[in-house]
């Protein structure tokens, strides 16, 4: 519970609407889309502007109440989990965008910014902002930039990272810091721009950021090319990029979702191959087309089964669109879905798949595997059902040794997910011992009182378990 | 809420809401957007997901089934616009109609609210001759001059929420006689290609009766020899929605036993809402093996008058009308529950002169919702003015519904706009109606 008097001085600065802690509010904001995980905060805020939320962590870090900022909560690491309690805060009356810069190619907005509302905002003027989550529909950008989303279009555009030029920030204490701005070239100090994105709200609260916009490619074409051979897909995909060509979006699926995809979206995925490419290229017409027939022929060497261009928007929009449902429609299979994002140097994608292959077999829990293979980030995915504790257990052990797997390929444990409370154990594995202390040490610079999004990141003790209970 | 009410409705919970379903739910967010209650609010207790986790939580035990609980879930326009963009596939409207029903059964309605509930839920819809009574009382009074005075002096004024404006949008209903002589039985025009049975509704055979003589028009002209079977009741839908489940299995039955006397090809329906429970007395008895088959029979006969023009080649026909601007408003179940969102285009884009134009939006819920716009004002208020919003960018003349509910909700849009001089709400049966008559009339110029 916040304390009576603290609960006055909030509602002083948000307002009697803008604070809410009924038991119906704070179940509302218990969770996100992490499977399993579920904690209860003190209170939800809605604040309206930047000096409502100075005012507010002043008041916490004095009193030690811990604050969780979330987005729409659509991530998948429990990073928006209140599981130490404590205060959500929303973005969600901070929704504007406040400037297109057609001269600068620059797009300034306030956290709450729903993804898909900017991406169609600055198309409207011919502009392309990349990075494109498959919660973008729903998703904002404040929670984009905190956890550093990727998206489909990584491969050649880049993640979030390589699209925020500034941001506004205020610290635990209250103050008030702008980093970077429009300029490409800023070496002014400390890069605090990148640092913030990625942070998961473990620093301090983002509540404006500059864009990086770039022209709207003039066309794209969208490709699908099945395999008989899960391996003959995952070296076509290094022969394409060995080939130097940098394909728009380049990604994977395996057959158990291939089967699930079509059966929601209904747009002609093939259920009978073991493994389909889908791939996109933009840009000028001319070189599309050539890159297209050049990545045909590739997949041809690699005895692709089949090799289909789409012929028109609606097919290739129809393709995409089923690929961005992959996740959520492989939770149609059993109550409970684990996503990971286990992520490797590409040249080891097929390696990869193949150990996961084995990992499942060994524990004897079904995986289905999609992802972003032109970049080498995978989602091995697991239907299963929680309240099967035997079954949940090997699931634990399985997706342990995948990650353990990805960093002996030269990988990660997460490509886009982020670390929170899903894969704090396992964060010394990627960074090292001496790589978690600075980092900690860099938490505790910002956030002495530790209240920004406590418990996120850094695991308290040894290494747990990948599923927890909530 | 004392302990015992909130200790039964969670047991209630236990025992009536699926717990697969509740669990299918992966929180992924993907139905926030579709959420006219979210939209309004921004605020995830009023959205799919977390009202979800609310029955979840009741269920687990996280939470007690507080005041604020039900509030959120009566909040709910009950649109199931999240359905179809729900990847899992999660049945929210079957949740949502078991946890109302369970909160309404365990709950003391103070005296005058358990009045008018029983005389609308047991005495007005299930009853016919009541429903057409009270038409009658509304033909005199406006007939009588009393609405004139009513309007004029403003007496409605006074009442709470938007009544003053609904009343402006009541259309002038038939008189006792045409109340009293309805058909039981029409022969197609030509030669018949089948036989359709005609669900007639309430409000449709009383306040829209005209729209119902529309439809059956347009069967006929399409080659239906149309049956309107005369034993057959209310749908059951406010019962349903409204947390009466009993009686909406009782109206499910009698109806069931109307139509298999018919012994038509198709079951027809001109209102979404109701179309929409038609379509789902298999899960509505469920629990009732001896009806299972029987229920399936029936609703795998169901569509919307729309489904069965088309597949006729209505739309070949030479349709048109005088130049004006049109757009198509979906009505909820229609679209997310009997999946029928292209025909209504189709046909509209069919007809010659008239320039017809796609509303942002047009699958978000109007507000209306069954009762909800008197009963919820407020919130039904606000998502009709963001209604309007889009409809005044397609700049129409003309709105073209396929549900009573939304048809009224689109009029009470326009008396608050003040566009009543440019601007009409019309159901679909009477616009193609009038498409069909004008071009015969115009002899087939456009």
């Amino acid at each position: 519970m916040v304390p009576a008097t603290i609960k006055a001085r909030l509602i002083d600065i948000v307002g009697e609407n803008q604070y809410r802690d009924s038991n119906e509010a704070r179940l509302a904001y218990s969770y996100d889309a992490t499977p399993n995980f579920q904690a209860l905060p003190d209170a939800v805020l809605m604040p309206q502007t930047t000096e409502q939320i100075r005012a507010i962590l002043r008041l916490c870090d004095e009193s030690r109440i811990p604050i969780v900022p979330r987005g729409s909560g659509t991530n998948l690491c429990a990073g928006t989990c209140p599981t130490e309690g404590g205060i959500v805060l929303t973005f969600n009356r901070m929704n504007r965008i406040l400037e297109i810069d057609e001269e600068n190619l620059t797009a300034t907005v306030q956290p709450g910014v729903i993804t898909k509302t900017l991406i169609e905002a600055v198309e409207a003027r011919n502009l392309f902002y990349p990075p494109d989550p498959s919660s973008m529909k729903i998703s904002t950008i404040g929670g984009n930039i905190n956890e550093c989303s990727g998206g489909l279009r990584g491969l050649k555009y880049g993640v979030t990272k390589d699209y925020v030029l500034g941001l506004e920030i205020v610290l635990p204490n209250g103050d008030l810091v702008r980093t970077g701005g429009k300029s490409t070239k800023d070496v002014a100090g400390y890069d605090l721009t990148k640092l913030f994105v990625g942070s998961e709200g473990t620093l301090g609260v983002i509540t404006e950021a500059t864009l990086k916009l770039v022209p709207m490619p003039e066309s794209k074409k969208t490709m699908l090319a099945l395999f008989e051979d899960i391996d003959a897909a995952a070296s076509t995909v290094s022969a394409i990029i060995a080939n130097r060509i940098i394909p728009a979006t380049l990604e994977f699926l395996d057959q158990p979702t291939c089967k699930v995809v079509e059966e929601y979206a209904k747009v002609g995925l093939p259920t009978d191959v073991n493994a389909v490419l889908l791939i996109e290229q933009d840009g000028v017409p001319e070189v599309v087309e050539r890159d297209m027939q050049r990545i045909a022929d590739i997949c041809r060497e690699g005895r692709a089964v089949s090799v289909k261009i789409a012929q028109s928007l609606a097919e290739a929009e129809a393709l995409s669109t089923a690929r961005r449902t992959a996740l959520s429609a492989l939770a149609r299979m059993k109550p409970t879905t684990i996503l990971e994002d286990a992520t490797v140097p590409r040249s080891k994608i097929g390696d990869m798949v193949k150990a996961i292959n084995d990992i499942a077999k060994k524990y004897d829990v079904m995986i289905c595997t999609f992802g972003h293979a032109g970049d080498g980030n995978l989602h091995p995915t697991c239907p299963t059902d929680a309240r099967d504790a035997g079954e949940m257990h090997r699931v634990e052990q399985a997706f342990e040794e995948i990650f353990l797997k990805a960093i002996e390929l030269g990988g990660t444990i997460t490509g886009e997910h982020g670390v929170g409370v899903m894969k704090r154990p396992y964060l010394a594995l990627k960074v090292g011992e001496a790589g978690v202390a600075a980092m900690q040490a860099v938490k505790s610079a910002f956030d002495p009182n530790n209240i920004m999004n406590p418990g996120k990141m850094f695991a308290k003790d040894a290494r747990k378990r990948v599923v927890i209970n909530g | 809420m004392n302990g015992k009410a909130a200790s039964d409705i969670r047991d209630g919970f236990r025992e009536r809401l699926d717990y697969n379903e509740l669990m299918n739910c992966m929180r992924c967010g993907f139905c926030l957007p579709s959420c006219p209650t979210y939209g309004q609010e921004q605020y995830e207790g009023a959205s799919p997901r977390g009202r979800i986790a609310l029955m979840k939580g009741v269920v687990d035990g996280v939470i007690e089934p507080d005041a604020d609980v039900e509030r959120q879930l009566d909040l709910c326009l009950g649109c199931r616009a999240c359905e179809p963009v729900c990847p899992s596939g999660v049945k929210y409207g079957h949740l949502l109609e078991e946890a109302r029903d369970v909160i309404q059964s365990k709950k003391q309605h103070k005296l005058p609210v358990r009045l008018v509930r029983m005389f609308v839920f047991r005495g007005l819809f299930p009853r016919m001759k009541w429903m057409r009574r009270l038409h009658v009382a509304i033909y005199w009074y406006q007939k009588s001059g009393l609405q004139r005075l009513v309007r004029g002096a403003r007496v409605l004024r006074a009442l709470p929420g938007n009544l003053e404006q609904l009343e402006r949008t009541l259309p002038d209903v038939p008189g006792p006689a045409a109340l009293r002589s309805r058909p039981t039985a029409l022969s197609a025009f030509g030669e018949p290609k089948m036989k359709v049975a005609f669900f007639r509704g309430c409000l449709m055979d009383t306040m829209f009766m005209e729209t119902n003589d529309a439809t059956m028009t347009l069967l006929r002209m399409a080659g239906c020899d149309v049956v309107v079977p005369p034993d057959q009741g209310c749908c059951g839908a406010l019962h349903a929605h409204g947390g009466e489940k009993e009686m909406a299995k009782r109206l499910a039955k009698a109806n069931i036993e109307a139509f298999e006397a018919a012994g038509a090809d198709a079951i027809i329906s001109n209102a979404g809402g109701c179309g929409a429970l038609l379509v789902e007395y298999d899960h509505l008895l469920r629990d009732e093996p001896q009806w299972q088959e029987r229920a399936k029979a029936f609703t795998s006969k169901v569509r919307d008058f729309t489904e069965i023009l088309i597949e006729l080649r209505f739309a070949d026909r030479r349709l048109s009308l005088p130049e004006q601007r049109v757009t198509y408003q979906d009505s909820c179940h229609l679209r997310n529950v009997m999946g029928t969102s292209k025909a209504p285009r189709e046909l509209l884009r069919s007809i010659a002169g008239i320039r017809f134009r796609e509303m942002e939006e047009a699958d978000h819920c109007c507000g209306s919702a069954g009762i909800y716009n008197i009963t919820e004002s407020k919130m039904s208020m606000g998502i009709l003015d963001y209604k309007m919003e889009k409809v005044r960018h397609t700049e129409a003349h003309t709105i073209v519904t396929a549900n009573p509910g939304c048809l009224l909700q689109m009029k009470l849009g326009i008396v608050r706009e003040g566009a009543e001089a440019r601007m009409r709400a019309v159901h679909l049966a009477d616009f193609l109606l009038e498409a069909a008559l004008h071009d015969s009339m115009s002899g087939g110029s456009a």
